[in-house]
């Protein structure tokens, strides 16, 4: 009976409840963006880092994984040392490298990274064949785009342009023997990937045998950060960096955003609270005369409260479940919109949904309700009964 | 229980509502208004009292001190052999669900509720059956004369109607005393009438009744006549005797 009585208040005024509910709806919708925000990139980072099944990845000393130029020297001494660990599966070192391809006479410049295609984790063929022999070439579309070209043709590549003499330097033909989307690639970057030694082969005398990056796997059951440790003892010039130490790192750097978020997140929490209270309490305010009488009848204090909050937490209900969907839309334009940003992986999402979030921003939603219930039914539950009854019969 | 009363011999094992030298002050801005001054009463079970006065004079608010619905500045107040003057909130409240039926001018029926389910309201609070509550709803509305009208909401019955509802309302969990406060108030005098009938006929079949109005005629078909002027009894037509 209380719910009904609740829900009955809600419907007499139909178009005021409706606002309500669609003005909550908006505040729920930017709760759960928010929440979204907040936690999202964390684990599509999380997410793409797992992607591939790598679990720590070796950057020269001080840095991250393609932060800067430097490079680790020493490739195949350090792949000596990495073997020698039994916990350690898989060694995929990369090098990564800027390319100049000429084409209709004019520089397309792009990055390469030189791979191991047995044990590469930085991009998927789309079609076409790996780089599973010297002299070939995968690239993303963006820059086959960018040059006119296709499977099968061969483009003249250098690793380095003096735009003054206008004269390449490390050139070499390639054949392009397929399509790959690079996996930590930005949208607009044009990449392309060859056999670490065909990169090894067009490059200076200075940098060669030499990596940007490794990628280690290593054996199920064994401890990342345990290897981690023991490869920054035994390889100090590099830095170890294990997917915890990696998310680690992106949390920092990405606090001031998630900081953003939930102050973001707390003032439209609070905005549709204070939209359920007003409407709320303007709602008990009109019915005075009809709480009182509840009260002369026999309706209890706890009873009169649970209806009104019943009604507090029925416009934050509907209006939350409302705002999840518009929530989820809104989410998709604005994760359109950043992703664009540049020099960012195409896999980074910023607003990724997760169950557990859209849970979270309905039931602070609630919570929310209960609490915005409370003042107008204490203001009911508080009514005076003799007073409420003369004052109505005056008026 | 109760003592004998000014008005005259009171059998003890039949008083409903006994007040004693009843107060009731309140403030209106800075000033105190002395609503009721030393108000002694006595109703006995199966009476049918009509509180008259000026307006004013403090007929509601000795019908809302009777109705435990407010408490006096000093005296006593017993309902059916209950100090009610006393009680908290918690238990003011559960004594008037099972004790004491209300009946306003303006009806104060719930709008979205059928007058079923209008009916139904104090005994789904007392905790009665479901099928009890139906039952008794739909018996307590034939007995207004509305047993065609159950499904239908408020908006729907006529001011007369309405009030019907409301006495049935009031009826539901049996009360040993129904107070009502101008029930003839927003209706015309035809529908009045038949207000007035309904709560002869109710005080026919027992039912103790204590009525505050300014209506003549509702007045006159009490057994008894209270008249008030400034917060005193100043008049009992009827009194015990």
């Amino acid at each position: 009976m209380r719910l009904t009585l609740a829900l009955a208040a809600l419907v007499r005024h139909r178009a005021r409840t409706l606002l309500a509910v669609i003005g909550v709806a908006v505040a729920a919708a930017m709760l759960l963006d928010m929440v979204m925000l907040a936690t999202g990139m964390r684990e599509s980072f999380r997410q793409l880092l797992l992607s591939r099944g790598f679990d720590i990845r070796l950057a020269p000393k001080g840095t991250l994984p393609f932060d800067t130029d430097a490079t680790i020297p020493s490739v195949g001494a350090i792949t000596t040392v990495l073997r020698s660990n039994p916990d350690i599966r898989e060694i995929s070192p990369v090098l990564g490298s800027s390319i100049h391809i000429q084409a209709a006479g004019r520089d397309v410049s792009g990055s390469v990274l030189g791979i191991n295609p047995s044990v590469q984790g930085d991009y998927e063929l789309l079609s076409g064949t790996d780089v599973t022999e010297p002299g070939v070439m995968v690239a993303n579309d963006y820059l086959l785009g960018l040059v006119h070209a296709r499977i099968g043709d061969t483009l003249s590549v250098a690793t380095g342009y003096d735009p003054q003499t206008r004269s390449y330097s490390g050139q070499r033909k390639l054949k392009v023997t397929g399509r790959v989307r690079f996996i930590y690639g930005a949208a607009e970057q044009a990449s392309a990937a060859v056999r670490r030694e065909t990169l090894d082969s067009m490059e200076s005398d200075a940098r060669r045998d030499r990596a940007s990056l490794f990628m280690i796997r290593v054996r199920p059951g064994a401890d990342p950060d345990r290897v981690r440790d023991w490869i920054e003892t035994y390889i100090p010039t590099v830095s170890a960096i294990s997917i915890a130490t990696a998310i680690a790192q992106v949390d920092q750097r990405l606090s001031y955003f998630r900081q953003l978020a939930v102050i973001l997140g707390a003032v439209s929490l609070f905005v549709g609270f204070l939209l359920v209270t007003t409407l709320v309490t303007v709602s008990v305010n009109e019915r005075t005369g009809e709480i009182a009488v509840m009260r002369a009848i026999g309706v209890s204090r706890d009873h009169i409260v649970q209806q009104i909050v019943a009604e507090g937490v029925a416009i934050s209900v509907v209006g939350a479940l409302l705002g999840l969907g518009l929530g989820l839309v809104t989410a998709r334009y604005l994760n359109a919109i950043l992703s664009a940003f540049p020099g960012l992986p195409t896999a980074i999402d910023f607003f990724l949904f997760q169950p557990q979030a859209a849970w979270s921003a309905l039931g602070l939603l609630t919570l929310s309700g209960i609490g915005a219930g409370i003042y107008p039914a204490w203001r009911a539950a508080s009514l005076p009964i003799s007073e409420t009854l003369r004052r109505e019969a005056i008026a | 229980m109760s003592e004998p009363t000014d008005a005259g011999t009171v059998h003890l094992d039949r008083v409903v509502v006994s007040l004693r030298d009843v107060h009731r002050d309140y403030m209106l801005g800075a000033e105190r208004v002395h609503a009721l001054q030393g108000v002694t009463l006595d109703v006995e079970r199966g009476d049918y009292v009509a509180i008259v006065g000026p307006s004013g004079c403090g007929k509601s608010t000795l019908l809302n001190l009777i109705g435990a619905i407010d408490q006096p500045t000093s005296g006593s107040v017993e309902i059916s052999g209950k100090r009610v003057d006393t009680l908290g909130d918690w238990q003011a409240t559960s004594f008037r669900l099972r004790n004491i039926g209300f009946v306003f001018q303006r009806f104060y029926l719930m709008p979205i509720l059928t007058a079923l389910e209008n009916v139904s309201l104090p005994m789904a609070e007392a905790k009665l059956p479901r099928e009890e509550q139906r039952a008794r709803a739909a018996e307590l509305l034939s007995y207004v004369g509305l047993s065609n009208r159950g499904r239908h909401r408020p908006s729907q019955l006529s001011g007369g109607e309405q009030q019907r509802v409301a006495i049935a309302r009031a009826l539901a969990n049996r009360p040993a005393l129904l107070l009502a406060d101008e029930p003839t108030g927003e209706l015309d005098a035809h529908t009045g009438a038949d207000i007035i009938a309904l709560f002869k006929r109710l005080n026919g079949d027992g039912v103790t009744i204590v009525v505050v109005t300014h209506d003549e005629e509702l007045a006159n078909a009490a057994r008894r006549k209270i008249h008030m002027r400034d917060g005193r009894v100043v008049d009992d037509a009827g009194g015990h005797a």
